[in-house]
């Protein structure tokens, strides 16, 4: 599947192991709860791992883990779900995390330029068909008024 | 006024072009009616009963004339020849175009306006003070601040997607006209004291469905803080702010239900981890302030002998002078009113012609500025005394001179029933009735200040539980009823009005307001308020009559 990386359409080589599903090889991401639970099994593998944030969870709960994590993937149930917003910045701002952070699930093309600003680099959309006006959205604004990640 | 430099200009183009964009992926059905709500509503467009509302953001009340002059090309271009003044000092066209949308915002970035953030779940225009920088109550000039604001709320990445809308508003006065207990966070300049001048901060005000008095957060913080401490609120209200009922999403339910002392420790945690990295610089505030220096002032002004002359020969110019002119900080200065309360327009409202009129009179006699206030009118803040005549002559002629600014007659009032999709009930026909009822301008200045607020639904757009007489329709079995409040206040003593009782029926409005009216005549102590009133004997004496007969 494709992605936006680091502006650029990527192959994707990520896969999200729900909850009730068997670990498998290859870089997976899993849930913050399957995170907390499985911790130490996933730490053995090879793999790279990822954890999946809801705009419900809090970023607070993997800080002492970030050295472990490749990948955050903050998850949106609906776009207008604007926590993800903020849970992006901490990750950045606060907490300096330098891994990759993508926006996953419901959100608009219309919002990666305001989460690519506040720190997310890594966009997996809905329907792929939209990755190219996405990617040029991130162009949309060449100034801005206030600080903020990017 | 704030003249914007090559990045703001280049900000608002680029916006228009995004825009644009957005509308017509929607038109071709690339992005859904549900995304493109959330797209056109945080650029100030609404799917209205008959067209789109789109609402032009009027930056804490000041225009120039050329805005105004594009105001009108707009009002005759892609509109009905008409435009309406809103409560929260914006504008507002009823019968765009979507597909023509895109075309009015390049027409106001050509002037230096735009439609952001005038609506949707985001940071809101910020308001202030009418009277800024005139007004002889003054601590210090609010609107340098508003600018800052402004500029840190534009477009702003983390908080485009806010529980439910967020508004802010600044008052730099010993009086607060801005209303700014009443928004989710409140900025009152103030001295320390060590003589310092900084903000009282306070939160979780607003009207709505479930008014509710802002309180104090901080009593006073340091002007290098303002954008950090703003932040912190901001992002507390992001993270916590309740996403199940957007009934129950404003940041006023948030502070309610945690507790004023558990939210702030929030807020203030959150503050000291980032204020010292986004600290105000005292350069960038004075390069905003002087922006706003004063205009030139003639020195002589206060010696025209012909202002006061004038007044004993003209009654009806005496009059206008005493109601819809106020005290200027300058000798010889008056702040002038018009009135958009004219008895046969409706609340707010202007037309082309008269925007184009108006726009002349500020260039000849108030150095190009017009600022609209709070209560839906406008004023020219600097106009020398001699030239209030011809001003007043002029203003007389165009319809904007009706002397009843503060009066009961200057009502505010909401769209309603006939323009708004959310109104259970009609607003502008019972205004216009309580107008025509109230016709007799003795009667009415005898009556003296009276605050009437009009809004046609729950959502409150009229601010009606803070009118000293709240008037809110309500839709009873597909009938058109109002429910009365008395003694809401949004000054400084601010305060929600009480219900007076049942709901009357339309056609018994006015007739209500008229005996609430005459209670207060045949009862007041000399050089009693409305309000004052109503305070020292409750509703009771108004219920009594009103429902007299039931």
């Amino acid at each position: 599947m494709q992605i936006i990386k680091d502006k650029q359409i990527i192959d994707d080589r990520w896969s999200y192991v729900a909850d009730d599903a068997e670990l498998k090889n290859g870089d997976i991401s899993v849930s913050l709860a399957r995170w907390k639970k499985d911790k130490q099994l996933l730490l053995k593998s090879d793999s790279k791992i990822g954890v999946r944030i809801g705009p419900a969870d809090s970023v607070e709960d993997i800080v002492a883990d970030l050295k472990d994590i490749q990948l955050i993937e903050l998850d949106f149930p609906a776009f207008a779900d604007g926590r993800i917003f903020s849970h992006a910045w901490l990750l950045r701002g606060r907490y300096n995390y330098q891994g990759e952070i993508r926006a996953t699930g419901h959100f608009m093309p219309d919002q990666v330029f305001y989460l690519s600003r506040v720190g997310v680099n890594a966009f997996s959309l809905e329907k792929t068909e939209d990755l190219p006006v996405a990617l040029s959205t991130l162009n949309d604004f060449s100034v801005n008024y206030q600080k903020s990640i990017h | 006024m704030y003249q914007y430099n090559n990045h703001d200009q280049t900000l608002i183009e680029q916006r228009v072009a995004q825009f644009r964009r957005q509308t017509e992926s929607f038109l071709k059905g690339q992005i859904s009616d549900d995304q493109f709500r959330a797209l056109r509503l945080m650029n100030g467009l609404y799917v209205q009963t008959h067209a789109p509302m789109l609402r032009i953001a009027g930056p804490y009340g000041l225009f120039n004339s050329k805005q105004i002059r594009k105001l009108a090309h707009i009002a005759r271009t892609y509109d009905k020849n008409y435009c309406h003044f809103t409560t929260r000092q914006n504008v507002q066209f009823n019968w765009p175009q979507l597909e023509q949308v895109p075309d009015i915002l390049e027409e106001l970035a050509s002037v230096q306006m735009h439609a952001i953030q005038t609506s949707g779940n985001c940071l809101r225009n910020t308001s202030s003070d009418h009277l800024a920088g005139v007004c002889i109550d003054e601590i210090e000039d609010p609107r340098p601040y508003c600018e800052i604001i402004r500029q840190w709320t534009t477009l702003h990445p983390e908080f485009a997607y806010l529980p439910r809308k967020f508004k802010i508003a600044v008052s730099g006065a010993q009086h607060d006209r801005a209303a700014t207990q009443l928004h989710d966070i409140g900025l009152h300049l103030v001295k320390n004291d060590a003589g310092e001048i900084g903000f009282r901060v306070l939160v979780g005000g607003g009207l709505g469905r479930t008014p509710i008095i802002g309180q104090v957060i901080k009593p006073y913080l340091d002007k290098k803080h303002l954008l950090s401490y703003l932040e912190a609120i901001l992002r507390i209200y992001n993270l916590f702010g309740r996403r199940d009922n957007k009934y129950k999403a404003r940041i006023k339910i948030l502070v309610k239900e945690s507790g004023m002392e558990k939210f702030s420790e929030l807020v203030e945690k959150e503050w000291l981890l980032i204020r010292d990295d986004l600290e105000l610089s005292t350069d960038r505030i004075d390069a905003i302030k002087t922006q706003f220096t004063p205009p030139a002032y003639e020195t002589d002004a206060g010696q025209d002998t012909g202002f006061a002359q004038r007044q004993l020969e003209n009654k009806a110019f005496a009059t206008w002078v005493k109601y819809n002119t106020v005290d200027h900080k300058i000798p010889g200065y008056r702040a002038a009113f018009l009135s958009l309360k004219a008895p046969d327009s409706p609340p707010g409202d202007m037309t082309d012609a008269q925007l184009d009129a108006v726009a002349d009179l500020a260039d000849r006699y108030s150095f190009g500025e017009i600022r609209s206030t709070h209560r839906q009118n406008l004023i020219l803040a600097d106009v020398k005394q001699a030239d209030l005549f011809p001003l007043w002559q002029q203003l007389d002629a165009l319809k904007l001179a009706t002397p009843n600014i503060g009066t009961a007659t200057d009502m505010i009032c909401c769209p309603g029933l006939d323009f708004c999709s959310l109104a259970n009930a009609s607003s502008i026909s019972v205004a216009k009735e309580i107008n025509d009822a109230l016709d007799d301008l003795d009667y009415l200045h005898d009556i003296g200040d009276v605050k009437i607020n009009m809004s046609g639904c729950m959502n409150g757009c009229a601010h009606q539980s803070v009118g000293h007489i709240g008037i809110l329709g309500v839709d009873k079995k597909g009938a058109e009823w109002y429910q009365l409040t008395l003694g809401g206040s949004s000054e400084n003593e601010a305060a929600i009005g009480e219900r007076l009782g049942p709901a009357v029926a339309k056609d018994q409005v006015t007739k209500a307001i008229t005996t609430i009216l005459d209670v207060y005549i045949e009862q007041r102590l000399d050089d009693e308020s409305f309000l004052d009133m109503v305070k020292r004997v409750g509703i009771t004496p108004f219920k009594e009559q009103v429902y007299a007969n039931n």
